[in-house]
């Protein structure tokens, strides 16, 4: 108990930061998952039947990015290894669709993952051939009872569909529908269509179970899971500070400004993992001074978050290539997005210098140029088909990579912007 | 392993050493000690004398026959040179499927005394590569280590049926040159030759006696095993053709008359010994049944001889079954048919090899018919002869002049007309198929009947030679030479084990474990047993689920019962033949092979029919079509090849006849991935049972039923040939039944929910895969739902309709209703901006403009361009958009991949 009371406030503040920053950035499973437990039965009883059982089976995970499916299979494996049954039997392969980018490769982390290559030797795999067949044999030895199941995780799922000829999927599927070693396939994916990219046979083999993976939330349950996540366990070492903290996050909850942070989040994405984004840079904010969560932090995190790339780039701009890009925005109004040259941009540039500029100076066509070319190089403007470079660089056609709005919104906020430049900018006509 | 060379590189010539140390007048036959090889640009000769073990040349190159030589002798033209030998196997000449009985890895170079009774143990003596050493280990001992890889090891006695330990006594390397045949009469040039120790003491304890001639014996035991048959002959037909022609019809009748009631020989017994240089009929009997053949003699060996074989020859020239006989022999190819030794029917202790009784063979009627006449000894053989339609038996009296009686033996051969014979026989069969297969059910006691003036023959003759020697209590090992009549069976039963040529390839491959690939990998077995299924809804569950085997394969009836009789008919026949599978995935294809090959197997362990091997690949399963060779040998032979190579070895394998073949049932599943852009992998596939010696059946299977057209050249289309099958889809109410067969009187499923399943099935793919795992699924949501409310426990309606709808709803429509606000307006979006485009393709900016327009009506705060471009790819991601030209934001192609109208019911209904 003295150590407890010992802890100063600064400990205390920085191990609140430590818990909720594990917990943001998804280094520790979460207890159970949230709003996932039909789901999470489901899966549980599957894998729990091959490992008890030895009954081999196929299953698809579906759900849209940061729809926690990688958290959902990690919280039903920690589970399943938890089973005394299951604990010493099962074996588990991980492969990635995108590190395995071939099933030569793929073939060779199974290998690896199931530690075969000691019966290898000290030989290196030889051919694919060999190693398909080296694994298709080890596979076969088995049977239902006697040998330990294994369970294949298959993250990327749609990937494997785009090797050649699907041989991995057909074979792990085929043993999966054979009386051989026991396995569980299970496939994470977001793509819905991805039983559409399986070859006959091989969809004929998967057993079409899946598991969806939509979250249904209510802006009510958005903001209780908001809540759960920014409160410290009951077992937090000092119980007044974590007290405290608990109590302001339930009160930040309820703050009106919060709540339209939060909706506004909520409507562009219901996942977990941009809202733990959003709650982690707000996070980071707290410090000994400032051990509370505010509602400004939020709004802080809020607005970086949300904050339009190229926009900040625009202001960022020169002058004279903020002119340039309000030339390009009145040539696509005037031909309604037709792509332009440089010498169209820089005709409309001189008309207005001629016209009535009084802050700019008139800039050499090089130097117009020059800003030309570091607009190309931020990608604001882009050239049509980058294939063909027989046309001069002047002549070249190109494109604004930007919204109207975003020009405008630049505009507005460019710090000390001529007022010449802004009325150009409004005007309709050039 | 041992460097021989190869005939491709060189040519052997055979010589005798020294002059020769017997003669056998009567059959014109000098014995001698020893050979001497010389090989073409080596100047040192090979010898092999009596005792040695040697190589002989099979139709592997990598890995020759092993053999202890037992006698060398010559005809009287001395052109033939004749060894007679004691096999030895390899490991990977003993069949796939029963290597594991040797419960243990074998040692590379560990071969296996070969005791099979029906194997012949003559070969042409220019067959023989040069010597090999050979050492024995006790059982008990591990392997000698650090040894010359050239030297074999031999531990276990391998008798077709199990691995025993070996009695080092028969590998006794006897040093000194073994005696000249005992048995051989006429004037000795040599002093009687010491017996074999061993022999000896084996003689004395009773357990090594030798089967007297008898005909009685010999009618009772004259059929002999394929499995022989195919050791001496197509392989060495050429060879035998050409040196046979000088053999004159009388000079071997003579023979015959002399010495027909051939002997028995034992495998073990050096002093049994072969009459007749021309009879290639070896056959197994069991000497046991008579008692007066205990009597056990084996010292004196060579006076006795004389006698013996007096007493034979009158005896058997008064034998009424011995002309048929001898007739009946001229034909060895009748062997592989006739592939039954009846003996074995009244034989009180059961061969190890052939548990089989006669009334196993009355499978199918059809069959029974055959085999009853297959069984038929040449004592039924008369009574049945009436019965025999006058069309065989004028066949039969063209080759036999001189037995009319015989002519109805049935005799097949190889040549061109064996099908037709055969075929023949088979519809005379189906047409007394009534009379026979009455009969059938008596074949017992007919034989017996027909086997006891043959047994009192036996005694009789038995008594009077007194070195007869009956083994009593071993199962022996005996072969049967017996003079064959006329010159034209003599050409083409006289046979040389000359066999393929060799590669210049061939290595010391075998003995060496060159890859990892021989390691034996496996999973871990774990350390919990599995748990059995408790309820009644696990126990549905495991018997539903695709990787059960069920007992049977309902609806398949018909396509079974053509794949079966096709194979059969090749594996009966010994010739090849191509059958071409299609049908959609999951309608039971590869299943019913099995399943075919399961019950043909089961015949074959029977003795029914031939045996043969089994092999699969799959075009699923290899990297490179190419592979298929590699897989193909590997399975085969055990070997390791480079697909070339395999290539070449198969080409070899398959077009060149060989000795010890069996047929070979090759199924290709997944043909069409073996496609390649010269279809040489098809070609040589579908080529290869074409070939004369092959012996290869080749089931292939695939989706397509058009395949052939579709992809094939016509060559390959050609030779695939006609034989094809189609798998229709299962119709509901096959599904039912099958789903039905597999719970087998698990009551777990409501009827309607059955027939809902397979009625939705039918209805989409008649994929009985599919069937079964919706059916599994069901279960499942049962047992859920079966624990809160409690109904009947049965799978009902309501369940299978939750199964079907996870399964084969879409899950766009979800999708959409569980996305966030801006995602649904975004979709919203799309179509509008699709509205006004009047196109189904918009760009994000065009999209966009939309967006914001549309957050301004439902009063959200318009999303800026990042955050729609997130909202859009995650739509893309989700693949309800498809999104075109990532790189370019602003000008990313957007289109829809749901149906506009699945999105606007998905978006109203919420």
């Amino acid at each position: 108990m003295s150590k407890r009371r010992s802890l100063t406030e600064a400990q205390c503040v920085s191990l609140a930061q430590k818990l909720l920053r594990e917990r943001l950035c998804h280094q520790k499973l979460p207890d159970r998952p949230l709003a996932l437990d039909s789901q999470y039965k489901h899966l549980l009883e599957l894998l729990r039947r091959t490992a008890v059982h030895g009954e081999s089976n196929s299953v698809l995970i579906v759900g849209p990015r940061g729809s926690g499916k990688t958290m959902l299979l990690g919280c039903v494996l920690r589970e399943l290894m938890s089973l005394k049954e299951a604990q010493k039997n099962v074996l588990l392969v991980e492969l990635n669709g995108l590190l395995q980018t071939d099933d030569k490769i793929a073939l060779k982390e199974i290998t690896r993952q199931l530690h075969l290559e000691n019966v290898v030797g000290d030989k290196v795999f030889g051919s694919f051939a060999e190693n398909l067949a080296f694994l298709l044999e080890a596979l076969k030895k088995g049977d239902k009872s006697s040998s330990r199941p294994v369970v294949f995780v298959l993250d990327e799922f749609d990937l494997f569909a785009h090797h050649k000829n699907q041989t991995l999927l057909y074979n792990l599927l085929d043993v999966s529908q054979s009386a051989q070693t026991p396995v569980a396939v299970l496939g994470l994916t977001c793509r819905l269509d991805v039983l559409e990219l399986l070859e006959k046979r091989v969809k004929s083999r998967f057993s079409h179970r899946q598991i969806h993976l939509f979250s249904s939330l209510s802006f009510a349950q958005y903001v209780d899971a908001v809540r759960a996540q920014l409160s410290l366990p009951p077992d937090f070492p000092d119980p007044k500070f974590s007290d405290a903290w608990n109590h302001s996050v339930t009160k930040l909850c309820e703050e009106k400004s919060v709540e339209e942070i939060l909706r506004r989040h909520f409507n562009s994405s219901k996942d977990f993992r941009s809202l733990h984004s959003l709650l982690f840079l707000s996070v980071s904010r707290v410090s000994v001074s400032h051990s509370t969560l505010h509602e400004a932090d939020l709004l802080e995190a809020s607005r970086l978050i949300s904050a339009d790339s190229k926009a900040i780039i625009l202001h960022g701009l020169s002058i004279l290539e903020l002119c340039l890009i309000i030339a390009m925005k009145h040539l696509n109004d005037t031909y309604d997005g037709e792509p332009f040259n440089f010498q169209m941009v820089h005709n409309e540039f001189k008309k207005f210098i001629q016209r009535k500029s009084h802050s700019i100076h008139k800039f050499e066509k090089p130097v117009v140029m020059k800003a030309f070319e570091h607009l190309l190089q931020l990608e604001l403007v882009r050239p049509v088909d980058s294939g063909v470079c027989k046309v001069q660089r002047e002549y070249q056609l190109m494109r604004l990579m930007l919204e109207h709005g975003q020009v405008m919104e630049a505009l507005q906020r460019y710090p000390q912007c001529p007022t010449d430049v802004k009325q150009w900018a409004l005007s309709a006509f050039a | 392993m041992s460097r021989y060379i190869t005939r491709l590189r060189m040519r052997r010539t055979y010589k005798w050493n020294g002059r020769p140390v017997g003669e056998d007048r009567k059959l014109k036959r000098q014995y001698y000690e020893s050979m001497s090889i010389s090989v073409e640009g080596k100047t040192e000769d090979a010898t092999v004398s009596l005792g040695q073990y040697i190589l002989i040349e099979g139709d592997d190159d990598d890995n020759p026959f092993v053999a202890q030589l037992l006698k060398l002798y010559t005809d009287d033209s001395g052109k033939k040179k004749t060894a007679v030998l004691q096999w030895f196997v390899r490991m990977c000449e003993v069949p796939q499927n029963k290597r594991k009985l040797l419960g243990r890895d074998p040692h590379p170079q560990e071969i296996f005394f070969y005791q099979d009774r029906s194997c012949d143990n003559e070969v042409d003596g220019e067959t023989i590569l040069g010597a090999v050493q050979i050492e024995y280990v006790p059982v008990q001992d591990p392997f000698p280590v650090g040894k010359s890889r050239d030297i074999l090891f031999v531990k276990l006695l391998w008798d077709t049926k199990s691995f025993r330990a070996l009695d080092p006594e028969l590998m006794q390397p006897s040093q000194s040159p073994k005696s000249p045949p005992p048995s051989s009469r006429g004037p000795q040039t040599r002093a009687l030759p010491t017996p074999d120790p061993s022999v000896m003491k084996r003689a004395m304890s009773g357990i090594l006696t030798r089967g007297s001639m008898s005909t009685g014996k010999m009618s009772s035991s004259e059929a002999e095993s394929l499995h022989s048959a195919s050791k001496l002959s197509a392989a060495k037909a050429l060879s035998a053709k050409r040196r046979s022609q000088a053999v004159s019809g009388p000079q071997v009748r003579k023979k015959l008359d002399l010495c027909s009631p051939s002997k028995n020989m034992s495998r073990d017994d050096v002093l049994g010994e072969l009459l007749d240089e021309r009879s290639e009929k070896t056959l197994t009997s069991k000497l046991n049944t008579s008692p007066t053949g205990r009597i056990s003699i084996s010292i004196r060996l060579t006076p006795l001889n004389l006698n013996k074989e007096e007493c034979v020859s009158p005896l058997s020239s008064h034998s009424p079954d011995k002309p048929r006989m001898t007739a009946h022999d001229k034909d060895d190819a009748a062997s592989v048919f006739l592939g039954v030794q009846p003996i074995e029917d009244d034989d009180p202790e059961p061969l190890i090899n052939t548990g089989r009784t006669p009334r196993k063979r009355e499978a199918t009627p059809r069959r029974a018919g055959l085999r009853g006449l297959k069984a038929r000894t040449p004592s039924r053989r008369k009574d049945s002869a009436a019965l025999r339609e006058p069309a065989l038996a004028a066949l039969a009296e063209e080759e036999h002049e001189d037995s009319p009686i015989n002519t109805a033996a049935t005799s097949r051969s190889k040549r061109k007309s064996a099908q037709l014979v055969s075929s023949r026989i088979k519809k005379q069969l189906n047409l007394l198929g009534n009379k026979i297969g009455l009969q059938s059910d008596g074949e017992d006691g007919d034989d017996d009947d027909c086997f006891i003036p043959s047994k009192i023959d036996l005694q009789s003759s038995s008594d009077e030679e007194e070195e007869a020697k009956i083994d009593s209590e071993d199962e022996l090992i005996v072969k049967k030479h017996r003079g064959s009549g006329t010159s034209r069976s003599t050409e083409k039963t006289r046979v040389s084990a000359r066999t393929p040529r060799k590669t210049p390839s061939k290595k010391t491959a075998p003995a060496t474990p060159r890859t990892p690939r021989h390691a034996t990998p496996s999973i871990p077995s774990r350390t919990a047993p599995a748990r059995k299924p408790g309820n009644v809804l696990e126990e549905a569950r495991a018997r539903l689920h695709v990787s059960s085997v069920p007992e049977s394969l309902p609806c398949r009836e018909q396509e079974f019962q053509d794949i079966y009789n096709f194979v059969e008919s090749k594996v009966i026949d010994g010739t090849g033949g191509c059958m071409y599978i299609s049908g959609v995935p999951g309608t039971g294809k590869t299943a019913t092979v099995h399943e075919v090959i399961r019950s043909l197997q089961q015949s074959a362990e029977q003795d029914e029919i031939p045996h043969f091997r089994f092999i699969e690949i799959n075009g699923m399963k290899m990297t490179d079509p190419h592979q298929a060779y590699v897989q193909i040998l590997q399975k085969l032979t055990d070997q390791k090849a480079t697909p070339d190579h395999a290539a070449a070895l198969l080409e070899k394998r398959f077009s060149a006849p060989a000795p010890k073949k069996e047929t070979v049932v090759l199924l290709v599943d997944e043909l069409d991935l073996l496609w390649t852009r010269k279809q040489n992998v098809m070609y040589n596939l579908f080529d290869w049972p074409t070939r004369r010696n092959a012996r290869l059946v080749v089931l292939t299977i695939a989706n397509t039923m058009d395949l052939p057209e579709r992809i094939m050249i016509n060559r390959v289309a050609s030779r695939l040939g006609l034989t094809r099958m189609s798998f229709q889809p299962y119709t509901f109410k096959q599904l039912q039944q099958i789903i039905t067969s597999r719970l087998n009187r698990v009551k777990a499923f409501e009827e309607d929910a059955l027939q809902l399943v397979s009625r939705k099935v039918a209805a989409l793919s008649g994929d009985a895969r599919r069937c079964l795992d919706i059916c599994r699924r069901a279960t499942e949501i049962c047992e859920h739902s079966g624990s809160q409310k409690n109904s009947s426990g049965l799978v009902g309606m309501s369940h299978v309709m939750e199964a079907l709808d996870e399964m084969f709803s879409s899950s766009y429509i979800s999708a959409i209703r569980c996305a966030s606000v801006q995602e649904q307006l975004f979709l919203r979006a799309v179509i509008a901006e699709f509205r006004r485009l009047g196109l189904e393709e918009a760009t994000f900016q065009q999209v966009f403009v939309q967006h914001q327009a549309l957050c301004r009506v439902e009063g959200l705060q318009p999303a800026n361009v990042s955050e729609g471009l997130t909202v859009c790819q995650r739509l893309g991601s989700c693949r309800l958009l498809l999104l075109e030209g990532s790189r370019l934001d602003l000008f990313l192609r957007i289109r829809l991949n749901v149906s506009q109208d699945d999105v606007l019911y998905a978006l109203k209904a919420d």
